[in-house]
């Protein structure tokens, strides 16, 4: 499923489903969904069914009210065609997906012991039962690994064949069934029922069975809707003015401009938008739950961004050994290369990657320096080893501080100097100021000086955010960092707004009061603190490697796990809701065009002059179309035609461009606005003379 | 056209735009309650006057209750003038001895003046007592343009608002605006046209001998301080069959320009009215452009083709151009524009017979009104119309700046839409349903004057104008009949009513609505962009819906005029 496989529509395993597919939902319980095209149908009928009887009883232009009927038919075809289309290349992927939701034997533990198991079909499994996964088994069901590591390869979903690892505990615990474990073992708790597993639910998405109408899809319906009453007022009520003007208007043509008139465009693209915009999104690796998220994601006003791994690069490095008076830096990158030896921790390795490159200090043994590693906890916030009684500790400035301050009282070290913290806090708030982070290092008590660890700031954010801005979307950089280190990066990248130390619970109150103030809010998440913010959040997109609490709270979850994605996604909410809005004002402005083909075509029999052959009306024909035959023809043939040709358009969406509100407005009207009378004057005229060359009319 | 002719236009609309400020600041501070210069005299009347009624100015209403209020309210109007109709025979102030008003005329006229009609199947010197006329027809002629401001300034705060329930409270409204803002300003403009020559007596009709010996009964009344609210009030039922052509309803060009300025000053006021609430003037003067440029457009059109007049005319060697139908003292520029004025506006007062207007100036009149009297508009009226054209607008069109539609930081929804929808889909309900019916219908076509297309303008012409609550006629039809009596009235109880309830149900939705603050993706609507984008939608929805029936009439008879060709 990866963007690479999009299909085209003449593609033949799109092309011939969706002709069977336009057929097939001539349903009436199907079409009732769509109100424009019900109509349409309606009237189609109602004009076949006069058609028969006067073939039966004699009389009538056989010929033309054919060629109009067999043009409304393919009007209302046309619109299912588009919809089965839009359908069609979300259901190349399901197919892709099922092929992952193979009958699977799943190892359903009966105790505690990993030995003892016994084999059961995959979809027999209830929510709540242990499996064994080994090494070569696919994974049954959704489930969270209660035990365990493994190496799991996630190609069948997210498509990406880098296996990832999968562990319990922590913020990587979910897996999703019909992925295959690689290596070790795990044990998992299945955390959803056959038929209810990720894997079931992105299938039926991408199908576009679970689609519900959103709510602007609804509103614009309600105005279609309008739209097609104010039509039937405008055509019904001709007959009467007929009478009254002494001529006589066929059924066929009332039809026929009323039609031409009601919004059929938007109407038959309304949903193949609707499912293209979902279907953009999976293209991209990104699974909305509904569509009301991906139109949520349009009008998104503030955007909640993790500093790591989505402003700055993943991991701080190492840039500088700062020391404090008295003590080398050769003496404070020894100390703090040693304490961070068997730190696997990114900013662990740099500090030793720093040391060599920059003091050329080599790597050591532990073992034979029988250190022994004292790893980091959320309690001390420090780490470092402990080598033949002599302990180095580096972490937070204050841990450290309050470390030393403790092994003073404890008796176990010297007093240290006040210059020696003064000078230390000095180093650190210089760092801090400039958006580093200051890890402090400590040997016994003694301050040795600060490892200046430096957040790099992504290539390329800054000018993503100044976009954003255009695009009027506040950005708030949310980090545990302090204030001052995170005003510096902030400023660096170009952010709006930060929150510095955030807890999950400053992050939910943040999105809550952005949200009184009447604005969207959209942020991504995985671990499970953020799931009470990801609900909260307008658009919540979770990261596919996140928990499973995560994932259920987001109404998004990015297959990528790639949080850099939410620009994005908003992009792609605004496309859709660009897409609707073009396609309808493009709609609306044909109408004009279709009145000077149609309205002088049936309104010139009235009010001959004597010796003349038509009526002042025909002033109106202003495209000087052949006869009032060829005119409605070619303007009901103009109608049928668009609706193909906006297909790609409606599938692709309207490219949102960040040039500030107005202009995109004043651009789009021009195109759609201008180009919508403009083009069925030149179509319907063209048509015209193809038609008239060779006979039809 | 000639330059003298768009000078005085101008010279209008310059006065107009003058008066939207100061009148806006007065009005915005009236309905907010704040205190004005005529609080010391109308404070104790105002408070008086709730405490009688047992209501407070604290005490707001949701948008049903005020829904109820209104309804309530013009039920009672209605039933009031049809009894004093029926009753004038035996109620006092009748010096010319008045007989009972015939049923369906006064139902027609019941329900005429209490919707802002005015539309008159009656001449008002030979069949409406004093009493009827001052008691019951002036009365409503303030109480129908109260109640329209009233239900504008409660959907202004729909959008002002946030997070609330509350709209107003319309007994509130009624008073304040009938008592700070039409009472004081009649009383006004009565006396200036009282200096002008008009009649304001309560004295019988006199009798003079003519020239020629003849004796004849020259009308008299309280004229001037009817004409003073009916064309404030954007009213235009006139107090002589004659209406503002009459020289003792308009003796001159000044007293025309006046009432031309008086129909227009509170609609346009309100614009900026609503620009004050909102936080915004730009915002109202972004409205008030968009209706310039509609009627701008409107009188350019319609002054030329008076002014070009008709080519079969020319061909006998009468040139210049179309005076037929026109008062001298006011010309063809200032006829044209009055005609403009009156059906932009819902006043329908006229000082001209639209009915001898050429075939495209007659159309100008009947666009106007099927816009929806959006253009300024009647008071109140006009402005809650174009709030139902802006929702659609800005639903269509801020799709297309990639957000969900939104104004004036109120979400655009479903229940927006469809009250919107619903309210300008009920105007060519009525417009075009009823005209379909009497143009086929052996007594609906009795009435006409003309045959061909000008007779099917002249009906098309009186169901717009009933439907848009204007009462201007045509003229040329007999409406006093009971087939026009009755759908006429059904005509204007639609195109109050159904535009009424869905404006306030809107007003109720976005009160409750939170306010999101505007950003560089909203797109604004403060701007030309916006002003033309509004321009386009009326015209187009408009254009659409009404076209065939155009083409029919003035359009067709245009066309056929050009060929020679009359009916």
């Amino acid at each position: 499923m990866s963007q690479s496989k999009s299909a085209s529509i003449m593609d033949a395993r799109i092309l011939w489903p969706a002709i069977g597919g336009a057929f097939r939902k001539l349903n009436p319980r199907t079409l009732i969904k769509n109100p424009v095209m019900f109509v349409v149908a309606i009237v189609s009928l109602l004009t076949s069914v006069l058609f028969v009887r006067d073939l039966l009883t004699g009389g009538g232009d056989f010929s033309f009210t054919l060629q109009i009927i067999i043009w409304l038919w393919f009007t209302v075809l046309f619109a299912n065609f588009a919809e089965a289309v839009a359908e069609g290349r979300g259901k190349a992927q399901a197919d892709s997906l099922r092929k992952a939701r193979t009958e699977t034997q799943a190892k359903l533990l009966t105790g505690d012991d990993r030995t003892k198991f016994k084999l059961v079909p995959g979809t027999s499994l209830k929510v709540g039962d242990a499996v064994l996964v080994e090494a070569g088994d696919i994974i049954p069901s959704d489930g969270e690994v209660i035990e365990g590591v493994a190496s799991v390869n996630e190609a069948a979903i997210t498509g990406e064949s880098a296996p990832v690892i999968r562990e319990s505990g922590g913020d990587r615990s979910a897996v999703t069934g019909g992925t295959q474990v690689l290596s070790d073992w795990i044990r998992v708790r299945i955390t959803a029922a056959s038929g209810h597993t990720f894997l079931d639910r992105m299938i039926s998405l991408v199908e576009g069975a679970a689609r519900q109408k959103t709510p602007n899809e609804i509103a614009l319906n309600i105005l279609l809707v309008g739209m097609t009453l104010i039509f039937v007022l405008a055509t019904a009520t001709i007959p009467s003015f007929a009478a009254y003007s002494g001529g006589y208007i066929s059924v066929t043509m009332l039809v026929a401009l009323f039609v031409t008139l009601i919004p059929t465009t938007i109407g038959a693209l309304l949903s193949a938008i609707g499912i293209a915009g979902m279907d953009r999104l999976v293209r991209f690796n990104v699974l909305a739950m509904s569509g009301r998220a991906v139109e949520a994601a349009g009008d998104v006003d503030t955007l909640l961004l993790d500093k790591t791994g989505t402003i700055t690069l993943g991991n701080r490095q190492a840039t500088e050994f700062r020391p404090v008076k008295g003590v080398t830096e050769q003496e404070l990158a020894d100390a703090a290369q040693l304490a961070s030896l068997a730190d696997e921790t990114p900013e662990g390795r740099s500090i030793v990657v720093l040391a060599k490159e920059k003091y050329g200090i080599r790597a050591r043994d532990m073992a034979t320096l029988h250190a022994t590693f004292v790893p980091f906890t959320a309690q001390t916030r420090m780490s470092g080893v402990d080598i033949d009684g002599s302990s180095i500790r580096k972490g937070a400035v204050d841990s450290v501080l309050a470390h030393v301050n403790q092994s003073i009282s404890a008796g176990s070290g010297a007093r240290p100097a006040s210059d020696a913290v003064r000078d230390l806090q000095a180093i650190a708030d210089e760092i801090g100021k400039s958006g580093g982070t200051p890890l402090a290092v400590e040997r016994d008590g003694r301050l040795l000086g600060v490892v200046h660890l430096k957040d790099i700031v992504k290539g390329g954010i800054r000018e993503r955010f100044a976009e954003l801005r255009k695009m009027g979307i506040r950005t708030v950089m949310i980090t545990g960092d302090n204030p001052m280190t995170a005003a510096a990066i902030a400023a660096e990248a170009g952010v709006d707004d930060f929150l510095a130390q955030a807890t999950p619970e400053d992050k939910l109150k943040l999105i809550r009061d952005e949200q009184a103030k009447g604005k969207l809010v959209a942020m991504c998440g995985d671990g499970t603190n953020d799931a009470p913010a990801l609900a909260q959040a307008d658009v919540g997109v979770a990261m596919n490697t996140g928990t499973v609490a995560a994932r259920e709270a987001g109404n998004m979850v990015d297959l990528d796990s790639d949080p850099t994605k939410l620009i994005e996604i908003v992009e792609i909410g605004k496309a859709l809701l660009m897409t609707r809005g073009s396609l309808t004002t493009f709609s609306i402005a044909n109408d004009v065009a279709k009145y000077f083909a149609i309205i002088p075509a049936i309104f010139a029999v009235f009010y001959v002059a004597p010796g003349q052959t038509s009526g002042p009306l025909q002033a109106l024909n202003i495209m000087h179309l052949a006869t009032p035959q060829s005119a409605i023809l070619s303007a009901i043939i103009f109608n049928a035609l668009i609706i193909i040709a906006l297909i790609p358009l409606s599938l692709r969406g309207v490219k949102y461009r960040a040039i500030g509100a107005g202009a995109l407005l004043s651009r789009n009207l021009l195109i759609y606005g201008l180009g919508g009378i403009i083009v069925p004057f030149v179509g319907i005229k063209l048509i015209d003379m193809i038609i008239t060359a060779v006979g039809l009319a | 056209m000639t330059l003298n002719g768009w000078l005085q236009i101008l010279v209008y609309c310059g006065i107009v735009v003058l008066l939207v400020k100061p009148l806006g600041f007065y009005m915005y501070r009236v309905f907010n309650g704040d205190r004005t210069f005529l609080s010391p005299v109308l404070g104790p009347i105002e408070r008086g006057l709730y405490r009688i009624s047992g209501t407070s100015e604290r005490e707001e209403q949701h948008w049903t209750s005020y829904a109820a209020g209104i309804m309530f309210f013009s039920l009672a109007s209605f039933l009031v003038l049809y009894f004093l109709q029926r009753l004038q025979g035996v109620l006092p102030y009748n010096p010319a001895g008045m007989t009972a008003v015939e049923p369906n005329l006064a139902f027609n006229t019941a329900v005429s003046f209490p919707t802002n009609t005015n539309w008159q199947n009656y001449g008002g010197e030979s069949t409406m007592s004093y009493l009827v006329q001052m008691a019951g027809l002036t009365v409503q002629n303030f109480m129908s343009a109260a109640v329209g401001i009233a239900i504008a300034v409660a959907l202004i705060r729909g959008f002002a608002r946030a997070s609330v329930k509350s709209i107003g409270n319309f007994w509130v409204d009624m008073t304040r605006c009938t008592l700070y803002i039409l009472l004081p300003l009649c009383i006004v403009l009565t006396l200036v046209y009282v200096w002008l020559g008009m009649p304001q007596t309560l004295g019988p009709y006199v009798d003079a001998t003519t020239l020629e010996g003849a004796k004849q009964t020259i009308a008299l009344g309280p004229v001037a301080s009817q004409v003073a609210i009916k064309m404030l009030g954007t009213n235009g039922g006139g107090f002589f069959n004659a209406n503002a052509a009459h020289p003792f309803e308009n003796p001159d060009a000044i007293s025309n320009l006046i009432q031309m300025v008086s129909i227009f000053a509170l609609g346009a006021a309100l614009t900026n009215v609503f620009g004050r609430m909102v936080g915004n003037q730009r915002q109202g003067w972004a409205i008030l452009a968009a209706m310039g440029v509609l009627f701008i457009a409107g009188v350019a059109v319609c002054y030329w083709a008076e002014a070009s007049g008709n080519p079969l005319v020319h061909a006998l060697g009468i040139d210049g151009g179309n005076m037929e139908g026109k008062e001298t003292r006011f010309g063809i520029a200032l006829s044209a524009l009055f005609a403009v004025i009156t059906t932009a506006a819902s006043c329908g007062a006229v000082n001209a017979m639209h009915d001898s207007f050429t075939a495209i100036g007659g159309l100008i009149p009947i666009l106007n009104m099927q816009l929806g009297e959006v253009i300024v508009g009647g008071v109140g009226a006009g402005f809650y119309g174009i709030l139902m054209f802006i929702i659609v607008a800005v639903f269509v069109a801020g799709l297309m700046v990639g957000r969900t539609p939104e104004y004036l930081g109120k979400k655009i929804e479903a229940k927006e839409v469809k009250m919107a929808m619903l309210a300008i889909l009920c105007l060519p309900l009525a417009m075009l349903i009823f005209t379909a019916i009497a143009v086929v219908l052996p007594t609906g076509v009795a009435s006409m004057a003309n045959a061909g297309p000008h007779g099917f303008s002249e009906v098309l012409y009186a169901y717009t104008s009933a439907a848009a609550n204007n009462g201007s006629a045509f003229g040329g039809l007999t409406g006093n009949t009971p087939w026009y009596n009755i759908t006429l009235g059904i005509g204007m109880l639609m195109g109050r009513f159904l535009v009424i309830i869905p404006a306030l149900a809107i007003a109720g939705s976005l009160v409750a609505k939170k306010t999101v603050p505007a950003s560089a993706g909203t797109f604004p609507t403060d701007g030309p962009l916006f002003v033309g984008l509004l321009v386009g939608v009326i015209l187009i929805v408009v254009g659409l819906t009404f076209f065939p029936a155009l083409a029919i009439g003035p359009i067709v008879e245009h066309l056929a005029m050009i060929n020679g060709q009359t009916f």
